[in-house]
């Protein structure tokens, strides 16, 4: 089971949180195909939030094919992602933080890591659609 | 689109010393958790009162579909009554009652139902209420400033709670707060009184993607864009922000971005002639 959290500083809305957490849930391998979601109403009894935030961000998942509700029963996870088995996954993070091991080292702090990440994925993402 | 929950059709309610309301006309969807912001004196409790029942409007008219109930602010209880003799009371005093989720809530709760009101703490107190409120099976809650005087883990609880209702049973809630924060998150649909006067009414959502907060120099603002959009203004030294309603023509020195809740309250509370009444163009004349 998803336990959500909010970010209320982060500037993200809140619905959009809710879709990030589940999807990397299920990058992660935490969530996995036949689980559950939590009901409205348990999210909304540990978060204080608008039921119908987490109806939209359910609904949004559903679009997406991720998840599929089941009348009475509640929403359950239909499959994960597509990109990469667990060993990808594994061998992936690994690589990952090696060259997160050697930024360091080089004097890199977080901010920097993360401007450096992200542009690399911007730029191959450009590559991508040229 | 079902018929509004709360309906006011030139709603106008007058106290000896003048109008407490004028002229308010809004509707709130069935199914909403409407937030009622405003400064002291803006109207607030009148128009909770008006919509309850406790006050007669000198001028049109206002209209509850379904079963209404209220929490006044300075909570309804008995300080020397115990928890269950509260709920005797309740139960005796309304046609409408559900003694079980009651006494499931408080159990769940931990309230003691022997404890005296008096006795428990402040967010205690606030859920006794509360659960009496809900006993009643309302179609519409009314709650003015909930949280008001409560520490923030109360806070959160007592706001857990009616989410929770909301989830559970479908009902709308209609509640008045001071903190915009308390809001964020937790209500879908905006009520802003100043002055006795309404100034936005509208699906949260829908007013925060309708307007853009503006930041650039101060010395074009003036001439910047057609002033209808013009929501309200402030300067500091050369630089000046604005916030606006709709998709103004922006200059290119000019940094835009959506308001937060917080700030598109301030805007209009900051310029009480401005209005955002997207909703009322079924309701009025």
């Amino acid at each position: 089971m998803i336990e959500f959290q909010l970010d209320r500083g982060s500037g993200v809305s809140t619905y959009l949180q809710l879709v990030h957490q589940v999807r990397q849930a299920l990058r992660l391998g935490t969530l996995r195909p036949g689980d559950k979601l939590p009901t409205a109403r348990e999210v909304v009894e540990s978060l204080a939030i608008n039921p119908n935030t987490v109806l939209k961000a359910y609904r949004e998942l559903e679009r997406e094919g991720l998840v599929a509700g089941k009348p009475g029963l509640g929403t359950f996870v239909e499959r994960g992602f597509a990109g990469g088995t667990l060993a990808d996954h594994t061998r992936l993070r690994r690589g990952l933080e090696e060259w997160v091991r050697q930024a360091r080292e080089a004097g890199l702090d977080e901010e920097d890591l993360r401007a450096l990440f992200g542009a690399v994925l911007s730029d191959s993402s450009r590559e991508g659609v040229a | 689109m079902s018929p509004p929950v709360l309906e006011a059709t030139g709603l106008g309610v007058r106290y000896r010393r003048g109008w407490a309301l004028r002229d308010c006309s809004l509707a709130v969807p069935a199914g909403r958790v409407a937030a009622l912001v405003g400064p002291n004196g803006a109207g607030k409790t009148t128009l909770m009162h008006a919509a309850v029942g406790l006050l007669a409007p000198a001028k049109g008219s206002v209209v509850v579909r379904g079963q209404v109930a209220f929490v006044a602010q300075d909570k309804p209880l008995y300080e020397s009554f115990t928890v269950a003799e509260m709920l005797a009371f309740g139960r005796r005093t309304n046609l409408r009652w559900d003694e079980r989720a009651a006494l499931e809530r408080l159990a769940g709760l931990g309230i003691p139902l022997e404890r005296k009101v008096g006795r428990l703490s402040g967010g205690q107190q606030a859920q006794v209420a509360l659960t009496i409120a809900l006993a009643r099976t309302p179609d519409l809650l009314v709650l003015d400033e909930p949280l008001a005087n409560l520490d923030p883990v109360a806070r959160h609880d007592v706001m857990r709670a009616i989410m929770a209702e909301v989830a559970e049973h479908g009902l709308s809630v209609l509640l008045s707060s001071h903190v915009v924060s308390d809001l964020e998150d937790t209500c879908d649909w905006l009520v802003v009184l100043h002055g006795g006067r309404l100034q936005v009414s509208g699906d949260i959502e829908e007013l925060l993607a309708g307007h853009l907060v503006l930041t650039g120099p101060a010395e074009p603002a003036g001439e910047l864009m057609d002033r209808s959009h013009v929501v309200s203004a402030s300067r500091t030294g050369r630089q000046a922000s604005l916030l606006v309603r709709g998709e103004p023509v922006l200059d290119p020195r000019w940094h835009a971005r959506r308001p937060g809740l917080d700030e598109l309250v301030m805007g209009y509370l900051r310029s009480p002639e401005s209005a955002a009444l997207p909703s009322l163009a079924g309701v009025r004349r």
